[in-house]
């Protein structure tokens, strides 16, 4: 028997994911702010495990020992910060935790221990989906990363759909359709006709030419297998 | 009503201009006053094909720079009164037009004429831009093989968002012509099929132009195709097409000597 070395290709793939992280907005006296921590310890014990924390220093003006101090004193109570906003770079060592900027607000639903009653009104979540009623022309492009899209129309040869979510595409795919790319590796990919020059799931893809002959004009929908893109027609 | 035309395709080599001279023509003879205007600012070739390049003395771009009044820039055909053309700058490039500029020379011509059709550079950048963005009405000019139908897929995508009627909400009117068609080489499906076409594109079609020696002869003779020799069959399909745009239902066929051929057309395949 031949003992070759088997060169295993490496495929590098990067993925964007965003955490909600709680922003921790010390006020002077950071004693008391502490204290107030405590209390909060106090009554939910692992209110803060397993969160990321940021530090947002824009409204106290510290010097970098008490930087530093307030760091360790957050440790101390088992909270460790992920991150510092608000403060000039100058400040922060490299024992510190990285700078962060280009936060964005979000709601938080907070799961409150048992002596409240959840309020009664949930509100449903709106559907996060993209209807398009046209035709998607050659050189258009479009990213909908909150949920679905669906195309009534046909995807031109050169046009290109991105989803957070699954893509449907009720006339022929020509282009290329991305689905899942935030990282939603259940999501899927509808057509009622494929020609398509390229189909990706969450950064798995499969260009026109590894798009199996016998597939070509059908209707086919694409979903990931582990690391594999199935492609099979839906007729 | 004066109507805007904009004779695009995106991809060069189609057949804009000599469908701009036919469509211009045809729409004349019918009775309509018309104004063919070159947007191929640095390469323009209408005047050319209307065989009124010893004629020209101001441009387009002296218009819109207000260096020269319209009424010195509008050349009258000498066949048909009715049919002028406002030529285009020879020594200057695209970056001379200015969308100011191009809505002021628009709505002066929207007074004056019936027709007025915008001749488009290829591509789709700003002088393509502007020939189309003041367009009620667009002619698509396709041939059949890929690339082309592709660049018109793309240029009707522009023509639903980047024009002034897109802008306000509504539609520009879209119209697919398709040019050069070989009968012989489509039935040997060495080209796309109409049908092909017009499933890619999703737009209604305006005609079907046979390819023919007869277009070359009259370009060469400086005269629009259907001036030149109006029996020819490029010159009926044109003929045709004008008609269409006018709001008259004439059925589709390509026109050619070869009527079995004809008929296999007219029994299109069910898809």
């Amino acid at each position: 028997m031949e003992a070759r070395a088997e060169s295993k290709r490496q495929v590098l793939r990067f993925r964007g994911r965003s955490y909600v992280a709680f922003v921790f907005s010390p006020v002077v006296p950071i004693a008391g702010w502490l204290e107030e921590i405590d209390v909060t310890l106090a009554r939910s014990p692992g209110f803060f495990v397993g969160k990321p924390i940021v530090l947002d220093l824009s409204g106290v003006d510290l010097s970098q020992a008490a930087i530093a101090h307030l760091v360790a004193s957050l440790a101390e109570r088992g909270i460790r910060v992920l991150g510092i906003e608000g403060a000039s770079p100058e400040l922060i060592t490299p024992a510190m935790p990285p700078l962060l900027t280009g936060g964005r607000v979000c709601t938080v639903e907070q799961s409150e221990p048992a002596d409240q009653p959840p309020p009664k009104s949930v509100e449903m979540p709106q559907p996060k989906s993209l209807l398009l009623e046209t035709p998607v022309r050659s050189g258009q492009s479009i990213v909908f990363a909150d949920g679905d899209v669906t195309v009534l129309g046909s995807v031109g040869s050169g046009a290109e759909i991105v989803a957070g979510g699954s893509i449907h595409i009720y006339g022929t795919l020509r282009g290329r359709a991305m689905a899942g790319v935030n990282g939603n590796s259940a999501a899927r990919i509808y057509c009622q006709k494929i020609e398509a020059e390229l189909l990706a799931i969450d950064g798995y893809y499969r260009t026109a030419e590894d798009i199996n002959e016998s597939l070509r004009h059908r209707p086919i929908q694409a979903w990931l297998d582990g690391n594999i893109m199935k492609i099979s027609p839906l007729n | 009503m004066a109507k805007v035309l904009v004779v695009t395709s995106g991809k060069g080599g189609v057949g804009k201009t000599t469908s701009t001279a036919a469509l211009g023509a045809a729409l004349a003879q019918a009775g309509g006053k018309v104004v063919v205007v070159d947007f191929d600012v640095g390469l323009r070739n209408l005047d050319l094909i209307m065989g009124a390049e010893r004629r020209v003395v101001f441009d387009l771009i002296n218009v819109t720079q207000g260096v020269a009044k319209l009424q010195q820039a509008l050349i009258r055909d000498k066949r048909l009164e009715n049919l002028w053309l406002l030529p285009a700058s020879q020594t200057r490039d695209k970056d001379a037009l200015t969308d100011d500029g191009v809505r002021r020379v628009i709505a002066d011509l929207r007074t004056k004429f019936d027709w007025v059709i915008c001749d488009s550079p290829a591509g789709i950048e700003r002088g393509a831009m502007l020939a189309m963005r003041y367009a009620d009405e667009a002619v698509i000019v396709t041939n059949p093989e890929v690339s082309s139908v592709r660049d018109s897929d793309r240029i009707i995508g522009m023509l639903d968002s980047k024009t002034v009627k897109a802008e306000k909400g509504e539609q520009v009117k879209k119209h697919v012509l398709i040019t050069r068609y070989d009968s012989s080489r489509a039935a040997r499906g060495e080209m796309l099929s109409i049908d092909d076409i017009l499933e890619i594109l999703a737009t209604p079609l305006l005609g079907i132009i046979p390819e023919s020696q007869d277009v070359l002869r009259a370009s060469n003779v400086g005269a629009p195709v259907t001036l030149s020799n109006a029996a020819s069959a490029p010159a009926r399909a044109y003929t045709d097409a004008a008609r269409r745009l006018m709001g008259e239902s004439i059925a589709m066929s390509v026109p050619t000597e070869r009527v079995s051929f004809m008929n296999r057309l007219l029994g299109r395949r069910a898809a």
